[in-house]
């Protein structure tokens, strides 16, 4: 959707000009996933855990940052499986196919999988991560122990996924592994962002009279709305950084 | 054991308010908040989850004596996420533009804690009948919240419902209700609103409880 426009259009061929080139496109990626589409507060992902664990900073931030980490696995596991078999033109498919003696003309496309093979990849890999950390972290799983196996439903990780997804389907133009994870890391941070603040301010909200039908999730949901409000302050700064960039990298 | 389990009538009265999805039990509020700008993509939404909520409910009802207790999570998830993938193709087919409006939200229906919340607590217990029950009540439960905050979105930001024309020409349309704010918003408001009504009741009745 407000994805930003990927990518300056003046690099003069240069290798040097090509590397800065791909910096500023990540760091737009980047601001783009954590400020300017802000996956709670533009795209409402990951709105259960927003409402659910937003009553304490320490724990908010706990959430916040044991989903940067999954978000970040996830996205760089789906995106090898979307980049070797499931894209449009993938590798191995076409292989299997010339194989078994297909057609090697005929595009082989198994987006259709893609779905079941995502949700599949972030169940398991949670898992995994809840062993790795339980056995090697104890601290560590004791402080975001709780969260993690509710991290499996979060729409964020999936949400992340299919933005990677949409971005590989055009086989001219396939996000790069660097791109994919730093859209995950910018939404991860955005999420810890948006959730930490919100716990800030519903710990002040304890000590304030709220009517009484809007205690709870009610109250909660209107900061959100005004937390939004103030997120749109960021629509169009894309354009700036990007300009910003470009005078810095030239 | 399955005696005092709640019946078929029972479960889909239960869906429609009194554990409403979304007022009481607060589940699956990313496409509520996401989709509710407008009354059709609203509805078409409702449809979608309520398609993959009953195919979901009858399959997991139907295997539930081959679930084992520690893989069943991952049954459930891979059992929506097929019918969701059959469902984000229908809609791909017959109503194309729907589908691109809806974009990423249809395949968020996998992570929709509303169905996998009704296979744990109904149809890996239950049989088919009381599970397609079940399922309708939610499903019509949804759709009523989903239609309470399009309605109040799209009249209030753009002066027509399902499309048509309501208020008068002259109406400037709250932007904001369209935009991601006005959706927080309303439903802040309309939750308040509900839990004021429930506070109302149980004040007369004098009794406590409810499920929240």
């Amino acid at each position: 959707m407000g994805e930003p426009e990927a990518g300056g259009g003046e690099a003069p061929g240069r290798g040097h000009a090509l590397a800065m080139d791909t910096l500023a496109t990540l760091i737009l990626i980047f601001v783009g996933a954590a400020l300017i589409n802000n996956f709670v507060l533009h795209y409402f992902v990951g709105i259960c855990p927003f409402l659910g664990v937003s009553r304490r900073v320490d724990t908010a931030f706990g959430m916040g940052c044991a989903v940067t980490f999954v978000i970040s696995i996830a996205a760089l596991l789906n995106w090898t499986f979307t980049y070797f078999v499931l894209r449009p033109g993938a590798p191995l498919p076409a292989w299997v196919w010339a194989a078994a003696g297909g057609d090697p003309a005929t595009q082989v496309d198994l987006s259709v999988l893609s779905y079941i093979i995502y949700i599949f990849v972030i169940a398991s890999s949670v898992q995994l991560v809840e062993m790795y950390v339980r056995k090697f972290f104890p601290p560590l799983y004791r402080s975001f122990g709780v969260y993690l196996p509710l991290i499996t439903t979060n729409c964020a990780i999936l949400f992340a996924c299919l933005e990677i997804m949409k971005h590989m389907q055009d086989p001219t133009k396939v996000w790069g592994l660097h791109e994919a994870l730093a859209l995950a890391v910018g939404g991860g941070i955005g999420f810890t962002l948006a959730i930490s603040l919100m716990a800030g301010i519903r710990e002040e909200l304890d000590l304030c009279e709220v009517p009484r039908p809007l205690k709870g999730a009610g109250i909660a949901l209107i900061v959100a709305g005004i937390m939004a409000m103030a997120f749109m302050g960021f629509t169009g700064v894309d354009k700036g950084v990007h300009a910003a960039l470009s005078a810095l990298l030239r | 054991m399955p005696s005092d389990q709640p019946t078929a009538l029972e479960r889909f009265i239960n869906g429609i308010l009194p554990e409403n999805p979304i007022y009481r039990q607060l589940l699956g509020m990313c496409p509520v908040l996401a989709v509710t700008n407008g009354m059709k993509p609203a509805m078409t939404m409702a449809a979608a989850t309520a398609f993959v909520l009953i195919c979901a409910n009858v399959m997991v009802s139907l295997i539930r004596g081959l679930l084992k207790p520690h893989l069943r999570i991952l049954v459930f998830t891979l059992t929506i996420a097929t019918f969701v993938t059959i469902a984000d193709r229908l809609l791909a087919a017959y109503v194309y533009d729907m589908s691109k409006q809806l974009g990423p939200y249809v395949p968020l229906i996998i992570v929709n804690c509303i169905i996998i919340s009704r296979c744990e607590i109904c149809a890996s217990k239950q049989g088919a009948g009381v599970a397609i029950a079940d399922a309708f009540g939610m499903s019509l439960g949804f759709a009523l919240a989903l239609a309470s905050i399009a309605t109040v979105r799209e009249i209030l930001g753009s002066g027509t419902w399902l499309g048509l024309p309501v208020l008068p020409a002259g109406w400037p349309g709250w932007g904001i209700m369209v935009l991601p704010p006005g959706a927080f918003l309303t439903l802040g408001l309309l939750l308040g609103m509900a839990e004021w009504a429930s506070q109302r009741r149980a004040a007369v009745k004098r009794q406590g409880g409810g499920t929240r």
